[in-house]
């Protein structure tokens, strides 16, 4: 089973790729659709291809795996499995810098703006939950810290809906919090993809720390890992991967948390082998889903966010029901 | 030759003396037992001489990368932390974390650590499904995977039961006796009379005593340190130590 499972989780990825590459307005196969996109042609084929449904199927990869691979992270060094990337704020600052653009008609003046604000916002939440939790402070300091940083957003965010006089610039804002991937360009893709990759670096060699914490931090800083170097690269990493994803895309909640919870019995629940099937397995969730507000609402422009929320919130329902028959 | 040395350690935590001016070495061979009253600065002696936490005075230890002293030092802490259900090999062969070693020597290791705390018959069980005692079992199991030249152990053997209290100091002799030097935390002091070399007595906030069992357990600094009286007594199956009343 475990051996199985990571290409088992790539095939997954793939064959999903494939799928939302032809779902959409004008209906084709995914053979079609691979034969346009590679090799171009005649007709509107290509240009539909590779300018809207090439962006976001990449940027639903993109962000279905940073979300995976940030929340399997941060699980595994809060020793938490009811943490996810929107408890240390990230995402939360980084939706207070898209609304503010978009209030301030910032957003409207040049296409990158929204995201460039939403990441300078994930930065400021940065920088503060660094200064907050110090060298020798513990997981603990950087989850109170971040739930604060979480609820300042959010609470500012809910000032400029509330005092906002526009209402277009309200329902706007609505509507972009509520994440979905739908008209989004290659410029989206080449804005996010340095600070995903960076994130990706980052996250590279966290996998024998977050093994090691297993055992709880003494016993891990026992072992060689250098805890605040640990927390340094996962809160870093998963503030560009985050930060990036929720500048394009808006915010996409549960998939960091359910995605993990889903895939760790499947790894023998050992942390560092679960950070990469919960990267696939964030892709594969994110690509179904945007699969599937196509195919259910065609014509509505159902939000990528609500539905993940909404398979998201009963499963979290679920865990919190599993854990307390745990206890008990 | 000495496998740890430590000049002059002092603790001070939030304005508060923990200890001050403990000096000791440990040589291959031991089996340390550290004594001492509830609050004595046990636990915060042994993160000291690793260098987990920030202290006056040297310790070898401390002075070593993460890296190095994780090859020389396994520390096994009191908290009994298992954060996921993983399988018991799975944890025991997080020991082997500080190794760049061959497959086949990691497999050597984690075996002879399973073997030593009798947990062959446990080993595909989920960690944390297990009782405190057997979860205590693993925990020491993972710091002898790590085959580190010294061990420290906070209170290995509470809350387990008596079979497993003496299998668990007799594997530890062994492992003295083996060459390596162990020094741990323990309260049952007939346990410590019986199967420790020497023993490290913590009180008033210094080291009080460090010698043989016999000397260390004197009624004298029994009553000081833990304010008890005691039977003790030799007898053909070894020493026999058993606290009676408190003073």
């Amino acid at each position: 089973m475990t051996r199985g499972l990571i290409p088992l989780l790539l095939l997954a990825t793939l064959l999903l790729a494939l799928l939302s590459l032809s779902t959409g307005p004008v209906a084709l196969s995914p053979l079609q659709g691979l034969k346009a996109l590679l090799l171009g042609g005649d007709g509107p084929l290509p240009v539909i291809l590779r300018a809207i449904r090439l962006p976001r199927t990449l940027l639903a990869v993109m962000i279905g795996g940073s979300l995976g691979l940030s929340g399997a992270a941060l699980q595994g060094y809060l020793r938490n499995p009811l943490a996810e990337p929107g408890v240390i704020g990230i995402s939360g600052a980084a939706a207070l810098g898209a609304v503010l653009a978009i209030q301030t008609g910032l957003a409207a003046l040049f296409a990158l703006a929204l995201p460039l604000a939403a990441l300078g916002g994930a930065l400021i939440a940065v920088l503060v939950l660094l200064g907050m939790s110090g060298r020798r402070a513990g997981s603990l300091t950087l989850i109170l810290s971040g739930i604060a940083i979480s609820a300042l957003t959010g609470a500012a965010t809910s000032l400029v809906l509330n005092l906002s006089p526009n209402p277009f610039a309200t329902s706007e804002i609505v509507f972009w919090m509520m994440g979905s991937l739908a008209d989004r360009s290659m410029s989206h893709v080449w804005l996010a993809a340095p600070f995903m990759a960076l994130g990706l670096i980052l996250f590279l060699p966290v996998g024998r720390g977050l093994e090691a914490l297993t055992l709880g931090e003494d016993a891990a800083a026992s072992l060689g890992i250098a805890l605040p170097a640990l927390r340094l690269r996962i809160v870093l990493g998963t503030a560009c991967m985050v930060g990036a994803g929720t500048a394009v895309a808006g915010s996409i909640g549960f998939v960091g948390l359910v995605v993990p919870h889903l895939l760790r019995p499947l790894v023998g629940a050992r942390p560092g082998r679960l950070l990469w099937a919960s990267m696939l397995g964030g892709a594969v969730m994110v690509l179904a889903a945007d699969v599937a507000v196509r195919l259910i609402l065609p014509d509505r422009d159902l939000k990528l966010g609500v539905l993940t929320a909404l398979i998201g919130a009963p499963f979290f329902l679920h865990l919190v029901w599993a854990t307390r028959r745990e206890r008990a | 030759m000495s496998l740890l040395s430590c000049r002059n350690l002092a603790v001070t935590l939030r304005d508060r003396v923990i200890f001050e001016e403990v000096s000791l070495d440990l040589a291959p061979g031991e089996l340390v037992g550290l004594i001492g009253p509830n609050g004595a600065g046990k636990t915060t002696l042994m993160r000291a001489i690793l260098g987990l936490l920030p202290h006056g005075g040297s310790s070898s230890l401390a002075a070593l990368s993460p890296g190095a002293r994780a090859l020389k030092a396994a520390w096994m802490p009191q908290a009994r932390d298992i954060a996921w259900p993983v399988r018991v090999e799975d944890l025991v062969a997080l020991g082997r974390l500080p190794h760049r070693a061959r497959p086949a020597q990691d497999h050597a290791a984690i075996e002879a650590a399973l073997d030593r705390m009798g947990l062959q018959r446990l080993r595909h069980r989920r960690a944390t499904r297990l009782s405190g005692g057997e979860q205590a079992r693993v925990l020491l199991a993972r710091a002898l995977a790590q085959e580190a030249p010294v061990l420290l152990a906070d209170e290995p053997i509470a809350g387990l039961d008596p079979e497993h209290q003496i299998a668990t100091m007799t594997a530890l002799r062994m492992l003295a006796d083996e060459g390596r030097g162990v020094i741990l935390s323990l309260h049952d002091l007939g346990l410590a009379a019986r199967h420790c070399t020497r023993l490290i007595l913590l009180a008033e906030g210094q080291l009080l005593a460090d010698g043989p069992p016999e000397e260390v357990l004197s009624p004298g600094l029994v009553a000081r340190a833990f304010r008890i009286t005691a039977y003790r007594a030799d007898t053909p199956n070894g020493p026999v130590f058993q606290p009676l009343t408190t003073l």
